[in-house]
């Protein structure tokens, strides 16, 4: 199956509001690409259409359905749900195990070694409820690590977290690259772009640019998103622009 | 007279009371998992407005059949089904911040109900289906109840793994390709058939009693989905039983008799539960204080 995803011209709005606005490009298999732009930016409403929990209204958007894993972000996740670890991270079965499968034996071990390789062996049984932020995402990468899907997608992923649990969970982010999958990170910290991402999509609702991170953030390419973003309103004409 | 025939006695010689235990049992198994679902939802507001929303439906069957088991439990279903419905879009329409407008809803089904059976019912008829009538519940009431929480059981085992993952983390479920929408309209439905279940009983304005009450005070004795679901279903029976008992030594109304116990159930939690139970919060000084 190819992981290729092409935007062609995509549209995607919050009611009247456009958040992503006549895009098009595509993420090459096995590339590792970070999101960036100024709040409102649309990015992870992109990040939400990828996933298919965002319909396009206008525009194409082809990506392989049912070998995504997402990442949302750590608000849209009830942290304080009463529920263990292992429980969290046995769900990353989903795409296999489906709604009524038993979990089997070899998938639970698999579980458990998704806990360990995120540093969190002997937690299993741990409730969520009970763990700190960084922890909290490190069972959610565990999750992802036991979907392992060709197509990764990490909502900030960092937000909030400390310098080591960001160099541990980088580990994994480089492992996936280095597996071939594709991964595409919504992500604030500059200088983590640079060091770590080779392509970058800069968003301000269009693409102000899209390629080789060093590019891609140059001053003016910067500058340009930003006066972009100072100029938004809320409330947006409707869309006059011919569709072509 | 032994302390066992206080809690024997009375059922072995009262055919009503063994009636009535045996339906609040039914109700106990089921509603209460339920109830624990629509807390960590948010949605125990949402329980109220359905018991009070099936009502213009069951005064519409009363209007046809009178006190039927059948009519009333169809015309509650399709209220409580377009009530729930009607709920979610009014959640949507307000991003989430749905109270005011439930509350609105349920006090206008509640006027409209209590108005449809006036214009044909005494207030005995309205106090039956207002306040229900545990020890009146007779045998299509019984195996509606019965029916209902064998359902509720079977169901609540096979869409367990759906159910917690769409109230967990929606937006994963939703990426893995989890049909979200379809799982949480079958919750519903459930919740309206264990409503409609407990009206048997309990009556509009109580039916949800023995739902939600037990399932907040479960919050405090597990930090773990199940281990609540179990409680919530303990709590519920415990309630039922002593609630009956109290009901008939204490000359109590049963109904109100059984959810003020679930409701020293849940006091006794809040207080004394191991999570987030008062008593331990009070006990665990911070530790540089000693």
């Amino acid at each position: 199956m190819s992981a290729e995803i092409r935007l062609s011209n995509l549209t995607l709005s919050h009611g009247r509001r456009a958040a992503v606005h006549h895009v098009s490009g595509q993420f090459a298999p096995g590339s590792l690409t970070a999101i960036v732009g100024p709040n409102g930016a649309g990015k992870s409403t992109l990040l939400r259409a990828i996933a298919g929990l965002h319909k396009p209204d206008a525009g194409d958007l082809a990506a392989p359905r049912g070998s995504i894993a997402l990442l949302p972000q750590v608000a849209a996740v009830d942290r304080a749900f009463p529920i263990r670890c292992l429980d969290v991270v046995q769900f990353g079965h989903w795409s296999r195990a489906g709604a009524f499968r038993a979990i089997r034996t070899a998938e639970r071990a698999m579980s458990l070694d998704a806990l360990a390789a995120v540093g969190l062996e002997g937690f299993a049984s741990r409730p969520v409820g009970s763990l700190s932020v960084g922890q909290f995402q490190r069972v959610l990468f565990a999750r992802l690590l036991v979907q392992d899907a060709p197509v990764i997608l990490l909502d900030e992923p960092f937000n909030a977290l400390d310098t080591r649990t960001i160099t541990d969970l980088l580990v994994l982010v480089r492992r996936w690259h280095g597996e071939g999958r594709t991964v595409i990170a919504v992500l604030h910290d500059m200088e983590l772009v640079k060091r770590e991402f080779p392509e970058t999509l800069l968003l301000a609702r269009e693409a102000i640019a899209w390629g080789p991170t060093a590019e891609a953030l140059c001053a003016e390419n910067r500058l340009r998103a930003r006066m972009m973003s100072e100029a938004w309103m809320d409330e947006a004409e409707v869309c006059a622009r011919d569709a072509a | 007279m032994s302390f066992l025939d206080l809690i024997w006695g009375p059922f072995v010689e009262f055919g009503f009371l063994r009636r009535a235990l045996v339906g609040c049992l039914a109700l106990s198994l089921a509603a209460p998992p339920l109830g624990v679902f629509l807390m960590l939802r948010r949605m125990s507001l949402t329980a109220d407005v359905l018991a009070h929303g099936i009502l213009p439906g069951i005064a519409a069957g009363f209007l046809v059949a009178g006190l039927s088991v059948t009519a009333m439990s169809i015309g509650g279903l399709v209220a409580g089904l377009v009530v729930a419905l009607g709920a979610g879009v009014i959640s949507r329409a307000t991003g989430g911040r749905e109270d005011a407008a439930l509350a609105a809803l349920y006090l206008v089904a509640l006027a409209l109900g209590v108005t449809l059976i006036s214009t044909r019912a005494g207030s005995v008829e309205l106090s039956h289906l207002l306040f229900g009538s545990v020890l009146g519940v007779d045998d299509p009431a019984l195996f509606m109840m019965a029916g209902v929480a064998s359902l509720t059981l079977v169901a609540l085992a096979f869409a367990w793994r759906p159910l917690v993952l769409e109230c967990f983390d929606p937006s994963f479920a939703a990426a893995a390709g989890m049909r979200g929408g379809l799982w949480h309209l079958l919750f519903l439905g459930l919740v309206v058939l264990n409503v409609l279940a407990a009206f048997q009983a309990l009556g509009t304005l109580m039916a949800v009693g023995l739902m939600m009450l037990p399932a907040v005070a479960a919050r405090h004795w597990s930090r773990d989905v199940g281990g609540m679901a179990y409680a919530s279903a303990g709590i519920a029976i415990f309630s039922s039983l002593t609630g009956l008992l109290l009901s008939y030594h204490l000359d109590l109304p049963s109904g109100p008799a059984i959810v003020l116990v679930a409701g020293a159930a849940w006091v006794v939690s809040l207080v004394a539960g191991p999570v987030d139970g008062l008593l331990a919060r009070w006990l665990k000084r911070p530790h540089l204080a000693g």
